[in-house]
């Protein structure tokens, strides 16, 4: 997954509303844990999440991020620990009293109305006059550019169209929060990378705060204010986009999102603006321009990813710090990317990728070409977990 | 692909067939027959029809076996539908088995033991044998169908369907009508359909539970006919098998029908989307 460049993320010009201490969150969950029976699906999760966010659930399946979110919609209870919408404790609320409306996996449309009828539903359970029921109904058709479609069966309708008419249908109440379980995930790809756009222009329209939960760390990367990273029931780290791929808090994080090189090494001097670490993996001495909490001798790992590492036939000023040697084993041409797989004199295999800024005719570094791997002191993490 | 039709093919058609219907055959032909024997062809004549039609207590019988299928089936299906979705929404808990278990035994249960097990509670709770015994009975045992045919509709119900709809604000009592019963519809009318014919030719539990003045048809028929077959009998056998056919053909005419709307629908969504 090479492809999973670090967004400038577009909400950045907007106000970050985690870092300002004076902000109330719009969603807070205090030590929510979930159980079916001797299973904990979710494990004492704090968590806050602000007004008009784009907040991503991430993990692999089973990491609880499902339930967590049905839990917000109401369909299961926390086993304990409490909910929290626009200071209001949800916990005894049932599903269809709460300001929130969740699009399903499977989009649950009701197959035996047609789609007018089908976004309408949420109003008319409302008691909304039908002037204004046909008024918003076709606001939000024409949002999601349904208009010929609108008196069409579920069946009628493409995989796309369907998507189109589940986020209508939950959008249509204006509810504070909308749940997003997996929302694109049966599309193909290419529908995908122009709904996920879609997704981000519909949320800055309408402000309504989103929480998505999803598989997929691009589209995760593509649309989120910030994510949270989950397995087994906890949250590993909560972050932008841009602080989870390049500043993750462990191992597990670095390496769900995008490829990443990690080397396990000793901590040999630890100072406030830098550290060194002895790695037998790296087979060389590693620097990292950033402190630790970590005593000398302390086992940690470092990550660099392959974006951040260059490739040199000859050897570079310093060759006993961020210098690996080892030989060329395979390239892969991915066309605006070449991927280098190196085998180190240590026996470790490095994953290293070359932009091909140039038209590749001759590769000057080719198969079983010795060659120094490097990297800039400030391009590697250093990991504690 | 298509193998050409091989005689023992053709044979093996024709006996199935005839083993099937030739019985049926030979029943309605005779209900157009001229002479009063059943068996001795007298020329071609409806006037069975008519002698079946001023027969009183035919008719009475039919009337009444129409009056207890709707009434049983209505009920069945009712609380057919409640047991079907019961045991798919409960889950798992202890007893499960056996209470599917239950539901089920019925189904197998020889109908003399469930006919003769009525009977003795109508009796043990002194009520009078009538109309009302011979209903409830129905639905004793036609409620299992139905609770079998909803409960494999229910099976392939995606149950966030019925999410969705408390999601966006519909109490659970209006979500069941508004977006469940919408959808197992067609389970429901078969079960309903099922327990319709079901009661209309039960003759072993009607036997028990019926009462003085409530003879139902298929006790009416096998009555005459121990008094020798009429061709009046031929005739009202006639009509059942009839409207039976008509029935059939009906249904499976219109699911076909919406089967094929539906994949050529599909299709098209499909192909307007690439």
């Amino acid at each position: 997954m090479m492809t999973a460049i670090p967004s400038g993320n577009n909400r950045q010009t907007t106000v970050e509303a985690w870092k300002d201490p004076s902000q109330e969150p719009y969603i807070r969950l205090e030590n929510v844990t979930k159980k079916f029976g001797d299973f904990t699906a979710v494990d004492n999760i704090s968590l806050d999440i602000f007004k008009s966010e784009f907040f991503s659930l991430l993990g692999p399946s089973g990491c609880g991020k499902t339930t967590l979110l049905r839990m917000l919609a109401g369909f299961e209870q926390p086993t304990s620990g409490r909910i929290l919408l626009d200071g209001e404790d949800m916990s005894k609320v049932p599903p269809y009293l709460r300001p929130v409306n969740m699009m399903f996996q499977s989009y649950a449309l009701f197959p035996h109305m047609n789609v007018e009828k089908n976004i309408a539903f949420g109003l008319k359970q409302d008691g909304v006059p039908s002037p204004e029921i046909k008024t918003r109904v076709d606001e939000v058709i024409s949002m999601v550019q349904l208009e010929q479609f609108a008196k069409r069966k579920p069946h009628q309708l493409s995989g796309g169209q369907r998507q189109r008419v589940a986020l209508a249908r939950s959008l249509v109440k204006k509810p504070k929060m909308l749940l997003l379980d997996e929302p694109l995930g049966a599309l193909d790809k290419k529908l995908r990378t122009r709904t996920q756009f879609e997704l981000m222009n519909i949320q800055e329209e309408t402000g309504i705060t989103f929480v998505i939960v999803t598989h997929d760390q691009e589209e995760a990367m593509t649309v989120s204010s910030r994510i949270a990273v989950m397995d087994h029931g906890r949250i590993i780290q909560t972050a932008t986009p841009t602080e989870i791929y390049e500043v993750p808090n462990s191992r597990y994080v670095a390496n769900f999102l995008g490829e990443v090189n990690i080397f396990e090494g000793r901590v040999a001097e630890n100072a406030r603006d830098h550290v060194l670490i002895q790695s037998q993996e790296a087979g060389c001495t590693i620097r990292a321009d950033h402190g630790i909490d970590a005593a000398d001798g302390a086992t940690v790992w470092v990550a660099v990813r392959p974006e951040k590492m260059y490739i040199n036939l000859e050897a570079p000023d310093d060759p006993n710090t961020n210098c690996m040697t080892g030989q060329v084993w395979d390239i892969g041409y991915l066309g605006n990317l070449s991927i280098y797989h190196i085998k180190l004199d240590s026996g470790t295999m490095v994953t290293m990728a070359r932009t091909n800024k140039e038209r590749v005719v001759e590769r000057k570094i080719t198969w079983d070409d010795r060659v120094y791997v490097t990297w800039a002191p400030d391009a590697g993490v250093v990991l504690l977990s | 692909m298509r193998k050409g039709l091989s005689p023992f093919n053709i044979v093996s058609l024709v006996m199935g067939f005839s083993f099937l219907y030739l019985p049926i055959l030979l029943l309605v032909l005779f209900s157009f027959n001229e002479s009063k024997l059943v068996t001795v062809w007298g020329g071609f004549s409806t006037k069975w029809y008519g002698e079946m039609i001023r027969n009183e207590g035919l008719m009475d019988a039919a009337w009444m076996t129409l009056k207890i299928a709707v009434v049983s089936s209505t009920f069945a299906t009712i609380l057919g539908t409640i047991a079907g979705l019961v045991m798919v929404r409960f889950g798992s808990f202890r007893g499960r088995l056996l209470f599917s278990g239950m539901i089920y035994a019925p189904l197998v249960m020889p109908e003399v033991i469930t006919g003769l097990s009525l009977l003795l509670m109508f009796v043990a709770i002194s009520l009078d044998r009538g109309f009302l015994t011979i209903t409830i009975a129905h639905i004793t045992f036609s409620m299992c169908y139905v609770a079998v045919v909803v409960q494999s509709r229910m099976v392939t119900f995606d149950q966030s369907i019925e999410e969705a709809a408390l999601d966006l604000g519909c109490p659970p009592m209006r979500t069941f009508f508004t977006v469940t019963l919408p959808i197992i519809m067609p389970a429901v009318v078969s079960g309903w359909l099922l327990s319709f014919t079901l009661s209309l030719d039960d003759l072993v539990i009607a036997s028990f539970t019926s009462g003085p003045g409530s003879t139902t048809l298929p006790m009416k028929i096998y009555s005459s006919v121990r008094l020798g077959v009429t061709p009046e009998i031929n005739a009202i056998s006639t009509i059942l098998v009839g409207l039976v056919t008509v029935g059939v053909l009906v249904a499976s005419y219109v699911s076909r029908r919406q089967t094929l709307i539906r994949q050529r629908d599909e299709r098209l969504a499909a192909a307007e989307a690439t």
